[in-house]
C-alpha cells in the first residue's frame, strides 16, 4: 500500500499544527462558531446530538495492521472503546473531546492517517472496491489511481471552497462495486481497442434528497489525462454550481440545469486549456504510484489443491460451509481466497467495532493477509489475501471474535446510517428497525435460499444509508411527529444502477419487520429457480408488492 | 369570508441583480507578506452607477467589473491608476483578455465560504497572463490565506479592525504542496518522478 514519504509527512504535520491553533483560537473565543465550522469540518469534526464526531479519512477503505491498532488505541484513550465504518470507507468516532482532536490527529499521523477533506464542502476521500487488486474480474488495479487521486484532491487550494461536499468513486471492474454512478464523479477503467487503459467518466451522481445517477460526458479518457480532467470537471462546478441554496448545489443539480451535454461541452473547452499542463500524469509518475500496489508475496499452490481441502472440511462442517459461502471472495490467484469480516451480527449497529475487536482485525491480518484490512462500503472488513488452506483456521478465529455472521450480500448484511439514536437531523430512528428485521430473520437457511439482497436504511432524506440504491430502502420519515418508515424497492448500486421506487403509504416501526416479511412473501413466491430479488422485481414490477402489503385483512 | 389568495395568482417578477454587501475600503492591507497602507479606493456597487470617465474622483480608484468594461476605452490615459474588482458570480474570462494591461485586480468574497475567487485569481495568473496586484476583498479569513496565496493571491484587505501582522503568520501554514498551482509549477507527481 501507499507509504508516506518526508513530504507526506510533513504536510500532514503542518496541518496538524494548523488545526491546533484553528482550536485554540476557537476555545479562546477569538474565531467565531461560523468560522470554525467549515474549518473543523474539513478535519474531519462534526458536532452531533450528543458529542462531536470525528471522521478519520482511510484512503479508498485500505489500512494497515499498524493503523488498525493505533485506531484501537485512540478508541480507548480519547473515546468510548468502540468506533464505526462508514458507507464510504472511513471510520468514525461518536464520542472525541473538540479538545483532544489536535491530538487525536497528531497520533494519526505518526501512523500516516489524517482526517483531511472527510467533511465539508471540499473533495472528500476517494472510494473504489474492496476487492481492488486481487478480485479475478478486475481490468486494471484502481489503487494508484485512487492514490494520486488522493494527493491531487489534498489540500487542493483552489477547491476547498466548493458549492457543496465533492465525492469521487473509481471502479476497475465491470460489477461495479464502488457504486460510482451515486458520486459526484465517477471514474470507470476501461481498455481501448489498441490495449490502452483510460477512463470513462460519469458526473452528477447523488443520493440526498434529490438522488439521481451519474451519466457518462466522456467514454474514454487517456490514462494520462485523469487529473487534469477531474481538475476541470470541478473547475466549472467551483465556478458555476448554485450557491444560493444548499439543496441545489451539488454537482447532480448543475448537470441536470445545464444538461449533460452542455456540461460535457464546458468541461471539455477547459480542459482542452489545461490538458498539456502540468496537471498530466507523466508515464513516470503513473509507474510511481504502481509501485506502491505490487503483487504480494504470494505462494505458488497447486491448482486445485485448495478447493479440494475446502470441500473436505466443508463437507464435514455446515456452518463452515455457509460462511465459505457467504463470506468469501474468489481470488485471481491460485490458491488464495479474500475474506469479508462481518460486522453485522444481529443486535449491534451495522459497522460498530470495539477497540478489542479492532486489535482482533489487526492480529488476523498480520496472520493471514499480509497485514492488510480494507474497509467496504458496506460497512464490513476484507482481508483480502488469505491461503485457502488457512481458511478454516480464519473461520474459528473470527468466530471467536464475533466477525464470523455468515451473513455477507444477504438480508441482515444491511446499511443502516446512525439514525435518531445519535444523528440530530435524523426523522426516525435505524438502528432499532435493522436490529428488528435482523431478529425476525434470523434463520439463516431462510437467508442463503433468499439470496443476495441489499438492504438499505436511512434515518431521513439526507440518505446516508443510501437507502435509494437498496434492494429493499426503507426511510425514516416525520408524520405529526411520530416515526414512520416508508419503503422503497428495485434500487441498485451495479452497473445497471437503478433508484428505487416507494412502495406506498409508510408504516410505524412495529409494522416494519412484518411488511419485510410480506415483500419477501412476494419474493418466494414468484421467483424464478435461483433469481435474485433484484431480477425478480424487474421483472414483476411493484404492483404485486403493493398489492400484499396493503391488501386489507379479510 | 374572502376567499384566501390561490398561489397562482401571486405573480413572480424576475429578480433584477440584487446588490449584496459590498466589500470595504481598509485603511492597511497585507501585500506580499508585509503590512502596508492602502493606496487604492475601491469604488462600490450601488445599481444606479452614474460615472463616467469625467466624473471618476482622482487618484487610484478600483471599480467594479460591469463599470470598468463600459468605461474602459474612455480610461485609456489613466491606466495605471484603474483596477477592476470581480464580485464572485463574475468568472475570469470577463475581463481575462485586459488582464495584461491592468495594475490591480480585486476578487470579493461575500462570505469565506464563497470559493469562486480562487478559480477566478488562479486563471487570471496562469492563463490570462495577469502579473499585477491581485488583490482578496470581502470577508475572506486568515485561515485561507495559505490557499490564496497559492491560487495568485498578493494583497489582502481583510474588513473590519483585524490585527494584521499576526495574521501573516498563517501565510506560512504550509511549506509544500501536492498540485501545481500559481506558486508552484510543478505537482508533486511529476517533482517525485524526476527525484
Ligand atoms: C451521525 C451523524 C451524521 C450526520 C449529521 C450526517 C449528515 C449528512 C447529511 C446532512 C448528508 C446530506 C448531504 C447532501 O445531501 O449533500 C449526508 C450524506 C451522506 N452521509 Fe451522512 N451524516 C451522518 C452520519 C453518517 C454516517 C455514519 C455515514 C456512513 C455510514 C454517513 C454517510 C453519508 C453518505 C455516504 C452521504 C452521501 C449521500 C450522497 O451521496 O448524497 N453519514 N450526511
Ligand atoms: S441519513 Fe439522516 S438520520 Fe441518517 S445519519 Fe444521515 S442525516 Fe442522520
Amino acid at each position: 500500500m501507499y507509504r508516506y514519504d518526508e513530504q507526506d509527512h510533513k504536510l500532514i504535520r503542518e496541518r496538524v499544527a494548523q488545526f491546533r491553533g484553528q482550536t485554540e483560537r476557537y476555545l479562546a473565543g477569538e474565531l467565531s462558531e461560523e468560522e470554525f465550522l467549515p474549518l473543523r469540518l474539513q478535519n474531519g469534526l462534526y458536532v452531533q446530538r450528543l458529542a462531536p464526531m470525528l471522521r478519520i479519512a482511510v484512503p479508498y477503505g485500505l489500512m494497515n495492521s499498524t493503523q488498525v491498532r493505533r485506531l484501537a488505541h485512540i478508541t480507548r484513550k480519547y473515546d468510548k472503546g468502540y468506533a464505526h465504518f462508514t458507507t464510504r470507507q472511513n471510520v468514525q468516532l461518536n464520542w472525541p473531546n473538540l479538545e483532544d482532536v489536535p491530538d487525536i490527529l497528531a497520533e494519526l499521523a505518526e501512523v500516516e492517517m489524517h482526517a483531511v477533506q472527510t467533511s465539508g464542502n471540499c473533495i472528500r476521500n476517494t472510494t473504489t472496491d474492496q476487492f481492488a487488486g486481487v478480485a479475478a474480474d478486475e481490468l486494471v488495479d484502481p489503487r494508484p489511481y485512487c492514490e494520486l487521486i488522493r494527493q491531487w484532491s489534498t489540500f487542493h487550494p483552489e477547491f476547498a471552497f466548493l458549492p457543496r461536499k465533492f465525492k469521487i468513486a473509481v471502479c476497475g471492474t465491470d460489477e461495479d462495486r464502488a457504486a460510482i454512478r451515486a458520486h459526484d464523479i465517477g471514474v470507470q477503467i476501461v481498455k481501448n481497442d489498441q490495449g490502452e487503459t483510460g477512463f470513462q467518466v460519469f458526473v452528477g451522481g447523488g443520493l440526498g434528497r434529490t438522488p439521481i445517477l451519474g451519466v457518462a460526458i466522456r467514454d474514454f479518457l487517456p490514462e494520462t489525462h485523469l487529473l487534469s480532467y477531474l481538475e476541470a470537471i470541478v473547475r466549472v462546478y467551483n465556478q458555476l454550481g448554485r450557491r444560493d441554496n444548499k439543496f441545489k448545489a451539488r454537482i447532480k443539480i448543475l448537470v441536470k440545469a445545464m444538461g449533460p451535454e452542455e456540461f460535457a461541452r464546458r468541461v471539455e473547452a477547459e480542459w482542452e486549456q489545461i490538458k498539456d499542463g502540468a496537471d498530466e500524469l507523466t508515464v513516470e509518475a503513473i509507474q510511481w504510484a504502481k509501485r506502491f500496489f505490487p503483487e504480494q508475496p504470494y505462494k505458488t499452490f497447486k491448482a486445485g489443491h485448495g478447493e479440494a481441502v475446502l470441500r473436505d472440511q466443508a463437507g464435514g462442517d455446515k456452518a463452515f460451509a455457509r460462511w465459505l459461502e457467504r463470506n468469501t471472495f474468489p481470488h485471481r490467484v491460485e490458491g488464495y481466497q479474500a475474506v469479508t469480516l462481518s460486522t453485522k451480527p444481529t443486535g449491534i449497529p451495522p459497522g460498530d467495532v470495539t477497540d478489542r475487536q479492532l486489535e482482533a482485525i489487526a492480529d488476523l491480518s498480520d496472520e493471514f493477509s499480509f497485514g492488510e484490512v480494507r474497509v467496504t462500503h458496506e460497512q464490513n472488513v476484507v482481508l483480502a489475501d488469505v491461503e485457502q488452506e488457512k481458511l478454516f483456521a480464519l473461520w474459528q478465529a473470527a468466530r471467536k471474535h464475533g466477525f464470523a455472521t455468515p451473513n455477507i450480500g444477504t438480508l441482515t448484511d444491511m446499511i443502516c446510517c446512525p439514525g435518531g439514536d445519535y444523528c440530530s437531523l435524523a426523522n426516525a430512528k435505524s438502528i432499532p428497525v435493522a436490529e428488528a428485521i435482523q431478529r425476525k430473520f434470523d434463520d439463516l437457511d431462510y437467508l442463503y435460499d433468499l439470496g443476495d439482497l441489499d438492504l438499505n436504511i436511512s434515518g431521513c432524506m439526507n440518505a446516508c444509508g443510501h437507502h435509494h440504491i437498496g434492494h429493499i430502502g426503507i426511510l425514516g420519515v416525520d408524520k405529526k411527529g411520530e416515526e414512520f418508515y416508508q419503503v422503497q424497492l428495485g434500487g441498485s448500486a451495479n452497473q445497471d444502477a437503478s433508484l428505487g421506487k416507494v412502495l406506498g403509504p409508510s408504516f410505524s416501526r412495529d409494522e416494519m419487520p412484518a411488511t419485510i416479511g410480506k415483500i419477501l412473501d412476494v419474493f418466494v413466491e414468484n421467483r424464478q429457480p435461483e433469481e435474485f430479488f433484484i431480477d425478480t422485481y424487474k421483472r414483476i414490477g411493484l404492483q404485486p408488492f403493493k398489492e400484499r402489503v396493503y391488501a386489507k385483512a379479510s | 369570508m374572502p376567499k384566501p389568495a390561490e398561489k397562482s395568482t401571486v405573480k413572480k417578477t424576475p429578480k433584477a441583480k440584487t446588490i449584496g454587501a459590498q466589500p470595504e475600503n481598509p485603511a492597511q492591507l497585507i501585500v506580499d507578506g508585509k503590512v502596508a497602507d492602502n493606496q487604492w479606493n475601491l469604488l462600490p456597487l450601488t445599481g444606479e452607477e452614474e460615472v463616467s470617465a469625467d466624473n471618476l474622483v482622482a487618484g487610484k480608484i478600483i471599480l467594479p467589473a460591469s463599470v470598468w468594461l463600459a468605461l474602459r476605452e474612455a480610461l485609456q490615459d489613466r491606466k495605471q491608476e484603474i483596477g477592476v474588482w470581480l464580485d464572485s458570480d463574475e468568472t475570469a474570462d470577463l475581463i481575462g483578455e485586459y488582464a495584461g494591461e491592468l495594475p490591480l485586480i480585486a476578487a470579493h468574497f461575500p462570505a469565506f465560504t464563497d470559493g469562486r475567487g480562487f478559480t477566478a485569481a488562479r486563471l487570471l495568473r496562469e492563463r490570462y497572463g495577469f502579473t499585477g496586484e491581485m488583490r482578496a476583498v470581502g470577508n475572506f479569513i486568515r485561515d485561507q490565506l495559505s490557499y490564496l496565496t497559492r491560487c495568485g493571491f498578493n494583497a489582502f484587505a481583510f474588513q473590519g479592525e483585524q490585527p494584521l501582522s499576526a495574521l501573516t503568520e498563517s501565510l506560512r501554514d504550509f511549506s509544500d504542496s501536492y498540485q501545481a498551482a500559481v506558486d508552484q509549477p510543478l505537482p508533486i507527481h511529476r517533482r517525485r518522478a524526476l527525484a
